[in-house]
């Protein structure tokens, strides 16, 4: 049983640790929420492998708030990065995608250079 | 009963080491993989297959009414919430160009559409989602230039 746990936890930890890593190098913020969301996962699936292991039904409770609060947090970020997105110009229309944005207003300066 | 119960055990073990060796996988997925959206399908391994397989070997060992509830509320709610806050991060990761372009075989967001002109491949840290001026710089000047020569 001793090796079971040494085998979980090993697997667990490397995985934690990798995505520590990518939260640490992750070139952009949503590479950081990808790996903050994984790192959440990693952290109650320990939870949960050590109250499988253990038998120890006290941290359960602790799961759910885990789960949840990942949930949360992706979100509301995903969202505030969503919000930095949108520069509209108050007229509250959706300006669509930026690439769109930036092609009509090259376009238009294209135009008006000639 | 107790050839049973050893038999559970083995079981249940079996799923927790298989839920463990998906987050594993999830890391070494989120360090390779070279954009945000293959990151989110790294890291979506565990999220729900692996938290599903950790959640049935701890309600096997646990063996009470109470915990194994509490673990199916959390499979449930991870099943619920993976996929919603997987299209917010790939949507805004879209819209902001976190987006290998160049490694997609089919988008079918951009189908008709010339090739990305501005954006090549991933954008860097924090940076703004674009930038305009030099982009309208570049846009100018290939326009001013005669094409092909």
């Amino acid at each position: 049983m001793t090796v079971v746990y040494w085998i979980a936890y090993v697997l667990l930890g490397a995985g934690a640790l990798l995505a520590l890593v990518r939260l640490a190098l992750g070139p952009s913020l949503l590479d950081r929420v990808v790996a903050t969301d994984v790192l959440l996962v990693i952290i109650s699936a320990g939870l949960a492998v050590y109250a499988g292991l253990a038998r120890d039904p006290t941290v359960v409770p602790v799961l759910v708030v885990v789960s949840l609060l990942a949930f949360v947090g992706s979100v509301s970020v995903a969202r505030y990065i969503g919000g930095m997105l949108i520069q509209s110009a108050g007229d509250g229309q959706d300006p669509g995608l930026p690439q769109a944005r930036e092609a009509d207003a090259s376009r238009d300066a294209g135009e008006a250079g000639r | 009963m107790s050839g049973v119960h050893a038999a559970l055990d083995v079981l249940a073990v079996l799923l927790l080491l298989a839920g463990a060796f998906l987050c594993l996988t999830a890391g070494l997925g989120l360090v390779r993989f070279p954009d945000v959206l293959t990151r989110m399908h790294a890291g979506t391994k565990p999220q729900v297959l692996g938290v599903l397989l950790i959640m049935i070997g701890a309600a096997i060992r646990l063996q009470g009414w109470s915990a194994t509830w509490m673990l199916l509320l959390v499979a449930a709610f991870q099943m619920l919430t993976a996929p919603v806050s997987a299209h917010m991060i790939s949507r805004v990761a879209y819209r902001r160009r976190h987006v290998r372009r160049d490694l997609l075989l089919v988008d079918e967001l951009r189908t008709g559409m010339p090739p990305d002109e501005f954006h090549r491949g991933d954008e860097p840290a924090d940076a703004p989602p674009e930038e305009p001026t030099v982009a309208l710089a570049e846009a100018i000047r290939d326009e001013s230039a005669p094409p092909g020569e």
